[in-house]
């Protein structure tokens, strides 16, 4: 029985690369803060980690990626590596969002920089979470096969 | 790798609050600035922001509106994503200057006359607070991004 590092580290993977890129996505928006007409943009993490895990769980099992809605490799020999979706091919931009501004200002800017600031709080905690699960598994990992 | 475009972003951040620090400054600095002539006068200036996407705003508008558009890796999807800053230009501020009686002024024209720049020293000082807060919110972002990097480098290792 062959382990797959993929399904071995679950979720994770996926949600730490969304992290990533939501991490960018808070970074622009603070970045922006003071630009008129720049509208706040947040990644939907939620629908974006389903969208990633379907296709991260069905090539974990089958090895090939055959989510529904995730590019997939197509293996046509018993010898191909099986390359499954992983959430950066999962087009996050799907669920890249507008904000909905609680109190626009005139210059057509919708970047609420407190609440930016918790959000960005948040996913980097987020973020930290998810290395420290990594870290986990991989320890287990370790001690598996050292065996001590 | 995407997550190097954060420090991109947060610098290119800085680097439009810092203009805008300095045409602050500046203003502060020439705010008691008079001429005879009212052509002649400083003019307060103002830098003009404009938020820059890597791939273009077309391909950005479709994606953010929900209409897949396939990337082709992780670093294309991430150029949508991310939007930095930068100054497209320094506006000045066309209101008239203030004429003041002052004849005694060695500046004044022949009717004796001063007109000094349309400098507004209280709005200066709120975007200088705004600018200055606005830099460290970036320096923060850059300062978080970088240790979630540095962390990440040590995955596995303890």
């Amino acid at each position: 029985m062959a382990l797959s590092l993929d399904s071995y580290l679950g979720v994770h993977t996926q949600a730490l690369t969304l992290e990533a890129q939501r991490t960018e996505v808070l970074a622009a928006n603070l970045a922006n803060a003071d630009t008129p007409n720049y509208k706040a943009r947040d990644i939907d993490f939620k629908a974006a980690l389903a969208a990633a895990g379907n296709g991260g769980a069905a090539g974990g099992s089958a090895g090939i990626g055959t989510g529904a809605g995730t590019l997939a490799m197509t293996a046509t020999q018993p010898g191909h590596l099986g390359a499954s979706a992983d959430a950066s091919d999962a087009a996050p931009g799907a669920n890249l969002k507008y904000r909905v501004p609680m109190a626009p200002a005139l210059d057509g800017n919708t970047v609420d920089t407190q609440l930016e600031q918790a959000a960005f709080a948040e996913n980097s905690v987020r973020y930290q979470a998810t290395l420290t699960f990594l870290n986990a598994r991989l320890k287990e990992l370790m001690t598996a096969i050292t065996g001590s | 790798m995407s997550s190097f475009n954060v420090f991109d972003i947060a610098g290119s951040g800085m680097s439009a609050e810092s203009v805008r620090l300095n045409t602050v400054a500046s203003n502060l600095a020439n705010a008691d600035s008079v001429s005879g002539d009212p052509t002649q006068v400083y003019q307060a200036k103002h830098p003009v922001f404009q938020s820059v996407q890597a791939l273009g705003a077309a391909a950005l508008g479709t994606t953010a509106l929900g209409t897949a558009t396939m990337g082709t890796g992780s670093s294309h999807l991430s150029q949508q994503a991310s939007a930095s800053v930068k100054v497209s230009g320094i506006a000045a501020n066309t209101a008239a200057p203030e004429a003041r009686y002052d004849p005694s002024n060695p500046l004044a024209n022949s009717d004796g006359y001063v007109y000094s720049s349309n400098v507004n020293v209280v709005e200066e000082m709120t975007d200088m607070i705004s600018a200055s807060r606005s830099y460290q919110n970036n320096v923060e972002v850059m300062n978080t991004a970088r240790n979630m990097m540095l962390d990440t480098l040590k995955l596995g290792q303890s």
